[in-house]
């Protein structure tokens, strides 16, 4: 029996034959990317078995997590290979990456936090025709996002989306020392946290080795007083400055007075666990408390015995001398050289990255990652969400890089993973003088600029 | 044929090669590939060049360096000397007879097959800044009336490594202290009391001098082991509050694997080997000297 569908020349009923090689040139020219594949209308003849495996943290929303594992099955049918998401906690994310660089071997996509991709440039695939993509598509790039990804001309890696951090605060304990608004001004901060912790409600605040929180704080304290790493060529190392020593002095006295002071050996789930349980008044966070108090409100209460939740506000770090910038954490996935498939991962980055998709991912995130471009602060989400959370729509404008005032470069990352700003802070709340602190540190960023 | 097999040279050869493959392999390769990059400036995805002993330089001038290699010293010395101590104590307790001598033997062996990280983690639970249980116990029964700053200070950081160390390495000293008493005729330590000496002159004069070869192979042991700690610190503290509680391997591994910086991190690692290989050379010595008595 003749072959419906073909006719005596074995082409494809009702397409001629010119029809038929300008759609198969289209196909052929489109097939570099996700355009390929939907011209193709299905999936793309990947080697039968081929793997695609990526590489995350554990996130603080659980249900992003389980939408991405949720996800992973489309994207295995529209990329015709297996995709597979590992999920790792945060802090071990920079070894995995080194081990896998140096063994050549490990996930062919890793999501890379603050300006990772500067420090293994090296080792990872150019994506600007991604980055570029992404950026028109959707609205334009934050800052931030870019910094951490874009070297110059070239993407590193391709920005997925940004976490915020601001003070979560429980409203009943601030309205009950007098201070009904959150504080304008870092000293009034010190000034509540000073009578909250008198009534045993201290203000909690990492200076421990940890990935986000410690340098979310002490990044964007040292700029609120007008402290910088180095000067704008980033040749120069300016951190040991009078505004600098402000900085140090004023947190000496902040950490005395307001803080809880077991923050020194907190890691980045401390201060949740802390707030929630009732221990402190206000922490230094991305959204993950109020999300966690909104999902748990039958079990997370108040001491009156009322969901948590309808008491916690958030703030803004309050103004310094020299005004405020927050450091919101932003966060990438860079495919790496080693990967077997360069451009099934490309593909697939295309895929997840897209509207449709991260669109899913977005509103599961509920506010806790906002986008690394524009576009979703124009979310329909944005008007229905807890009036608590909306601060957080247009949060990352207001961030500024680690490595400040300098480009973004790799220096700024090494300075970042061996905790010196924070270690600076931590050394003088635990007694040393704030000059020998800052000149500590101002050597150690010279070892590294130098 | 027959001729090549009746070859000792060959044999010997034949014979000797998978144990020298394995050792090359798996001994030599690494160690070799440790020296080359700790001469290097290798970071990640990037080959290094040849830059002499500059790493070696640099570590020294680090002010962190030189705390985690004074650390190491401070936390070797501290828990090896407890490890001993309660380890002789509790040899010399099992020693003895009693009922459910065997289970208790038994339960003892616990720290010591618990995994490391498994039980430094309950460890950090226990110390922790804000939910200690420890804290609220000491608070509850009236001893203390602010919370101990278990690993929120440096300090104290340190000691409750040394205590968590000794709590896990206690049961192989005193198990191999235990093996060690069994060997010692009971009829020495009869002629002894009948002499008329009492309980410490028994163990100095009698109990002591035959131990002492096996205690000396133990401590040995575990300065090695101790010296090169990592896991407990890593899950215990991470090396904090502000670098406090770094040790050589903890601070090689932040560098060197966190950081990317390989040829560093394989300098600092390497500050290790003078000293344990004057700790094994005196070991070696020791025994050889045992060896010709």
């Amino acid at each position: 029996m003749q072959n419906p569908e073909l006719d005596g020349h074995g082409v494809t009923s009702g397409v001629t034959r010119r029809r038929f090689i300008a759609g198969s040139a289209a196909v052929g020219m489109a097939a570099t990317g996700i355009e390929g594949i939907l011209a193709a209308r299905r999936a793309p003849a990947f080697a039968q078995g081929t793997r695609l495996n990526i590489l995350r943290w554990v996130d603080f929303i659980p249900a992003c997590d389980i939408e991405l594992k949720r996800q992973a099955p489309e994207a295995s049918k529209a990329l015709g290979a297996e995709v597979v998401f590992e999920f790792i906690n945060g802090n071990d994310l920079q070894p995995r990456i080194t081990a896998a660089m140096q063994s050549g071997a490990g996930p062919d996509i890793i999501q890379m936090l603050h300006n990772w991709p500067h420090l293994y440039q090296n080792g990872l695939v150019d994506v600007t025709d991604l980055g570029e993509w992404q950026g028109k598509d959707q609205g334009g790039y934050y800052a931030q996002s870019e910094a951490a990804a874009k070297d110059g001309k070239r993407w590193l890696a391709l920005p997925h989306g940004i976490v915020g951090l601001q003070f979560a605060y429980r409203k009943s304990w601030f309205d009950e020392v007098g201070q009904t608004s959150w504080p304008k001004t870092l000293d009034e901060l010190r000034q509540v946290g000073m009578k909250l912790k008198k009534k045993g409600h201290p203000i909690g605040q990492t200076l421990g080795h940890t990935f986000g929180d410690a340098p979310a704080w002490a990044y964007p304290l040292t700029w609120g007083f007008g402290g910088a790493e180095v000067d704008k060529p980033g040749k120069k190392v300016v951190l040991n400055s009078k505004e600098t020593v402000e900085a140090v002095k004023f947190m000496q006295a902040f950490w005395k007075d307001a803080c809880d002071e077991g923050g020194f050996a907190w890691d980045d789930t401390s201060n949740n666990r802390a707030f929630l349980s009732g221990e402190i008044a206000a922490t230094l966070n991305g959204a993950s408390i109020y999300i966690a108090a909104k999902r748990g409100q039958d079990k997370i209460k108040d001491e009156k015995g009322e969901p948590m939740v309808k008491d916690i506000q958030h703030g803004p770090i309050p103004n310094g001398p020299a005004g405020t910038w927050a450091y919101h954490v932003a966060f990438s996935h860079a495919v790496m050289k080693y990967g077997k498939n360069p451009k099934l991962a490309k593909d697939f980055l295309k895929w997840l990255h897209g509207k449709e998709q991260f669109g899913k991912w977005f509103l599961v995130a509920d506010g806790f990652s906002v986008g690394s471009t524009k576009y979703w602060e124009q979310s329909p989400m944005w008007n229905t969400i807890d009036a608590p959370m909306r601060i957080y729509r247009q949060a990352a404008a207001a961030s500024r890089m680690i490595g400040y005032a300098g480009p973004p470069s790799a220096r700024a990352t090494e300075v970042y993973s061996k905790y010196i700003l924070t270690d600076m802070y931590a050394k003088a709340c635990q007694g040393t003088k704030a000059e020998d602190a800052v000149k500590w540190a101002a050597d150690e960023l010279g070892k590294i600029y130098g | 044929m027959t001729r090549w097999l009746e070859s000792e040279r060959l044999l010997a050869t034949l014979l000797l090669a998978p144990a020298v493959l394995l050792l090359g392999l798996f001994i030599a390769y690494p160690f070799v590939m440790g020296v080359w990059l700790s001469l290097s400036n290798t970071s990640v995805g990037n080959v290094g060049e040849f830059v002499w002993f500059r790493n070696f330089v640099k570590a020294w001038n680090d002010s962190i360096f030189r705390t985690a290699f004074g650390n190491t010293f401070f936390y070797t010395f501290w828990a090896t000397i407890f490890k001993l101590a309660l380890g002789m104590w509790l040899a010399l307790l099992l020693n003895r007879s009693f009922r459910g001598k065997r289970i208790v033997r038994a339960t003892m062996l616990l720290p010591f097959i618990v995994p490391t990280v498994l039980s430094t983690f309950a460890w950090r639970w226990m110390f922790d800044p804000t939910f200690s249980v420890l804290n609220w116990l000491l608070y509850q029964t009236g001893f203390i009336t602010t919370k101990l700053p278990f690993l929120s200070d440096g300090t104290y950081g340190m000691w409750c490594a040394i205590v968590v160390n000794t709590w896990r390495g206690m049961p192989f000293f005193a198990l191999t202290l235990l093996a060690g008493l069994q060997t010692i005729s009971p009829d020495l330590q009869e002629a002894a009391s009948l002499d008329g000496a009492n309980g410490w002159y028994r163990f100095w004069h009698v109990t002591w001098p035959l131990l002492k070869p096996v205690t000396v192979v133990v401590v040995v042991f575990s300065i090695i082991q101790t010296f090169s700690d990592f896991q407990l610190i890593y899950v215990l503290t991470g090396g904090g509050p502000a670098n406090a509680t770094h040790l050589l391997a903890t601070y090689a591994y932040q560098i060197g694997i966190a950081t990317g910086l390989l040829g560093e991190g394989a300098a600092i690692s390497l500050f290790m080997l003078p000293v344990l290989f004057i700790v094994v050379w005196l070991q070696l010595r020791y025994v050889r000297r045992l060896e010709g008595a």
